[in-house]
């Protein structure tokens, strides 16, 4: 198998890794990079679960390629948490509000929601519902997610205060 | 004393999850680990003439390649779940079944059965590499004929699915309650109908997925999996592969949605088993979407052929229904959900003669086993949709028809004059229906919503109601016991795939033991943390694992005073504890922490336990509840149809619902809203499709619509707590209700909708094509 050297940032740690060319971006951060929060629901492009930040902007990891990365930035579900444990806006208002059962979509949806609110941070409910559109929770009907972040939405705004 | 219980707290196990930390089964390395990949059956029925390996086995980077031929002798073909296919003898004697025994190799034996099924098993360094490997496998078949309808099945002469027996005819029971022809006579009008529920999947986010492991120095293997039953894999892995059970333990461990399919066991854990110990290394195998839309057991897949009989003013007198369950090509779970759908069709109304027949036919389609509700939203999608034609029938509102046929709260407990799957007589025990009804009503503004079609909007409003049995045993465990540091930690049998039991018996042991939840561990998901276990499934957790805990911690808390009072002379009806600390009464100052009666309890010369007493700060409990607690809940759906696009818009959507005590109001809520949208789903969205050749059509989320934030509207929730009489909680089980009345009041929503048009919706989903066609049919009627 062909394999190539590429150079990528991850959660900000600058790294160069030889990789197969054929090896997806999401089996990369997995495998390769032991970053297991990003997980795989479909392998297809529609559940969502695998979505983690290119560039600052939400992809899903299962539809690139690890070469197709090479000279990004990649952050993942793994970058949220401060170092000592506190929790980013969006994942606390995702425990204040039961907006997770078993957990496995979470990280798609919060790095989808991560993109989101930095291009509007002051949403309203139908611009919610339709950013995680492209996300599928099978536990939880939604609702609570869309509280969840009424409430990271607002916190990120003081914050920035 | 309950300060927990009853309080909405933030979970346990969500800091894990949130920070991308949890352990799925994809999640597990082991040094020197290899990952198996099947080669699935492309034929829904076909002779295997040849299988030709060489080339895989010849790639490098493969270890094994494995097919039918290898396992002859050394694996034995799984079968029927027996803990879930045994009927009590008196039900046999009411019911007259018959079943036959079904089973399905581990690797396709000869011939294959569905697509999808297991034909070879390659083993190589990566799952790249597997892969590769699987294509340069070529299976020779021949094709069979097949038969995907169920009643074509049931025709003489169609093909055969399972060679050992002489049709398709797999199971079938007759349950008599009263005398269904005397009604005839009786009855002013007699309604029939088909009513369809098609074969869904219940698509937990996370995929299947099994690691095992072998070590050869004392022979222990040791299985993760993403199941809802962890005991049920190590007694059949046991059995299959002819091993002593106590040699291995399998863990369940974070596990990503189940929802029924994750139930019982399935080949490929008996495949993995295996491969670890021919290997001698650690072996994995995560299965992809693609491969879990064929070879994960799907659901539904009910047709139910139904009479009713009632007077003018609109009182039932009897119901007769002859259904046909289509269960694939292995039916796992026996009468589960066949006889749920007996024990359920009559839910909140009083309807005293009812003649079922069932009958279950195996079709060359993945095996069907038991998803959210098992069984019931299919007969409460027949009995509702009959309701509204009755009101419509005899031209009375549908809630007027439904309200009178509801057993008037002074009838609790009520009978139905026939047994639970459990053995127990099927006896509401509490609740108050017409309540819950004129509550879901009310909420909804039921009588305003008509006057808005005559602005020219197709609004429809449509009602529901489920009873349920939940809580069902046989039986479920929980050990309590304090560490050294003083800290709680309860281990229980039943394991979650989402419904946040660390949680939920966190508050019900540390109200018993009046500790914060921080300091309750609750571990479950593990065959080594406790001698027995069943599973997650059926609504049925809180009640028994709940109930065990509830019994584990007030045997660890009458110990705790027993050696504590031992040790400070005081006697143990004088003492009390608080956040970790025994003390007396009347003197406070007399006190030991939890971790000085560890210490006092802890096996040794020093031990201080009274005479008689075991030592160890620990004890174990298993629940067997007496029968299930009966649940229910009242759903109104208000729906808005475009008649041009065809598509249904959920507006408002409001369920009243009884699951007595409630432990967690916001996990509650959380589990109703949940169930809620896979109900929609299946109204509305879903649905697996064969054609007559039994190729498998939706076999991507491209083709398998599930739905988004897009379409689910919160449901608007009203509570009802009638505590349960049958179990020291008072707790009953919510897991399933929000899904099992959905799709009826859709249905019947959607019909309101389209009144003018006069349709009737007897099958689902409800999408936006086949509401084109009811239209069409509609409009030219």
């Amino acid at each position: 198998m062909n394999t190539k050297e590429i150079t990528v940032t991850v959660n900000g740690e600058q790294l160069t890794e030889t990789v197969e060319t054929r090896m997806l971006l999401a089996d990369f951060i997995r495998d390769h990079l032991n970053l297991t929060g990003t997980h795989l629901g479909c392998e297809h492009g529609v559940c969502g679960a695998c979505t983690v930040l290119v560039d600052g902007k939400a992809a899903r990891s299962c539809l690139m390629l690890a070469v197709q990365a090479d000279g990004s930035s990649i952050d993942t579900v793994e970058s949220l948490v401060k170092e000592d444990g506190t929790l980013h806006p969006l994942q606390q208002a995702f425990s204040d509000n039961h907006a997770l059962q078993c957990g496995f979509c979470t990280p798609g949806f919060m790095m989808t929601l991560v993109d989101f609110l930095n291009e509007n941070p002051n949403p309203n409910e139908h611009e919610i519902r339709e950013a995680i559109s492209g996300n599928l929770c099978r536990c939880t009907g939604y609702a609570n997610i869309v509280k969840a972040v009424e409430q990271a939405s607002q916190a990120l705004a003081k914050q920035g205060e | 004393m309950a300060t927990l219980v009853g309080q909405s707290l933030r979970r346990k196990e969500d800091y894990r999850m949130v920070t991308g930390t949890g352990m799925f089964v994809a999640d597990i390395k082991k040094p020197g680990m290899v990952e198996a990949t099947f080669v699935r059956s492309t034929h829904a029925h076909a002779k295997i003439k040849n299988i030709d390996v060489e080339a895989a086995k010849a790639l490098e980077g493969v270890y094994a390649v494995y097919t039918g031929a290898d396992l002859v002798g050394r694996v034995k073909p799984l079968t029927q779940i027996d803990s879930h296919c045994r009927l009590p003898k008196h039900i046999e004697d009411q019911i007259k079944p018959f079943m036959f025994n079904n089973e399905e190799p581990v690797l396709a034996q000869g011939k294959v059965m569905y697509v999808g099924q297991s034909v070879a098993c390659v083993v190589a360094k990566n799952r790249y590499v597997a892969e590769d490997a699987a294509a340069l496998i070529k299976v020779d078949y021949e094709p069979l004929p097949s038969v995907v309808d169920p009643f074509k099945a049931l025709e003489e002469g169609a093909p055969l699915v399972q060679e050992s027996m002489g049709n398709n005819l797999q199971a079938y029971f007759h349950l008599p309650v009263g005398d269904f022809e005397d009604v005839l006579k009786k009855a002013d009008h007699v309604l029939s109908g088909r009513f369809t529920s098609p074969r869904v999947s219940s698509n937990p986010i996370e995929t299947r997925g099994v690691v095992a492991d072998y070590e050869s120095r004392g022979d222990q293997q040791h299985i993760w999996s993403s199941t809802q039953m962890p005991f049920e894999v190590r007694h059949y892995v046991a059995k299959i592969l002819g091993l002593v059970e106590q040699n291995i333990r399998v863990t369940a461990p974070d596990v990503g949605g189940g929802f029924g399919a994750k139930g019982g066991l399935y080949t490929e854990e008996v495949m993995l088993a295996f491969l670890a110990r021919e290997l001698k290394r650690p072996v994995r195998w995560i299965e992809d979407r693609i491969e879990s839309m064929s070879a994960a057991r799907h659901s539904r897949d009910q047709i139910h052929d139904i009479e009713v009989a009632f007077m003018n003013d609109g009182t039932i007198l009897g119901l007769r229904d002859h259904f046909v369950l289509d269960v694939g090509a292995i039916n796992y779970f026996a009468f589960t959900c066949a006889y749920n759908s007996a024990a359920h069709f009559r839910g909140a109304y009083k309807i005293p003669v009812f003649d079922l027949t069932c009958k279950i036919a195996l079709t060359h389609k993945t095996p069907n086993v038991p998803y959210r509700g098992a069984g019931r939203p299919e007969v409460v999608l027949a009995m509702d949709r009959m309701m509204d034609m009755i009101a419509r029938h005899l031209n009375i509102d549908p809630a007027e028809i439904m309200m009178k046929n509801i057993i008037p709260a002074e009838e609790m407990p009520y009978s139905q004059g026939m047994y639970y799957k459990d053995g127990g007589e099927l006896i509401y025990d509490c609740g108050d229906y017409p309540e819950a009804m004129q509550m879901a009503l009310e909420m909804s503004g039921y009588k305003d919503i008509r006057a808005w079609r005559k602005e020219g909007r197709y609004v429809g409003i449509g009602i529901s109601s489920n009873v349920e049995g939940t809580g069902v045993g046989p039986f479920e465990g929980a050990k309590a016991a304090i560490d050294a540091f003083g800290q709680l930690m309860i281990h229980t049998g039943s394991s979650p795939q989402g419904q946040s039991h660390e949680t939920v018996f966190g508050q019900v042991a540390g109200d018993v033991l009046n500790v914060g939840l921080d300091k309750v561990t609750v571990k479950c998901g593990d065959t080594a943390l406790l001698g027995f276990g069943a599973g997650t499934y059926a609504s049925r957790s809180a009640v028994n694992a709940g109930s065990a805990t509830h019994f584990a911690a007030e045997k660890l808390r009458t110990k705790v005073l027993a050696v504590a009072g031992h040790v400070m002379g005081i006697p143990a009806e004088e003492l009390t504890m608080k956040d970790g600390v025994v003390y007396s009464e009347t003197d406070p100052e007399q006190k030991m922490t939890f971790a000085q009666v560890y210490e006092a309890a802890a096996p040794g010369p020093r031990c201080k336990v009274p005479p008689g007493m075991e030592p160890g700060l620990e004890a174990t409990h298993y629940f067997v509840p007496p029968t299930v607690t009966y649940s229910s809940s009242f759903h109104v759906a208000e729906v808005e149809v475009d008649i041009e696009t065809c598509f249904v818009k959920i507006n408002n959507y409001y369920i009243v619902h009884d699951s007595g005590r409630v432990i967690n109001p916001m996990i509650v809520e959380g589990q109703v809203q949940g169930g809620f949208a896979q109900g929609l789903g299946t109204a509305l969205y879903e649905e697996i499709v064969y054609n007559d050749n039994g190729q498998l059509l939706t076999g991507t989320y491209m083709d398998y619509l599930m739905p988004t934030a897009m379409e689910v509207p919160k449901a608007i929730q009203g509570e009802q707590e009638y505590y349960s009489t049958r179990n020291p909680l008072g707790v009953k089980g919510v897991g399933e209700s929000g899904a099992i009345s959905s799709p009826a009041a859709i249905a019947n929503a959607v019909v309101d909708a389209l009144s003018p048009f006069n349709i009737k919706i007897d099958r689902l989903p409800i999408s936006p094509n086949r509401v084109f066609s009811l239209l069409q049919d509609g409009q030219r009627a």
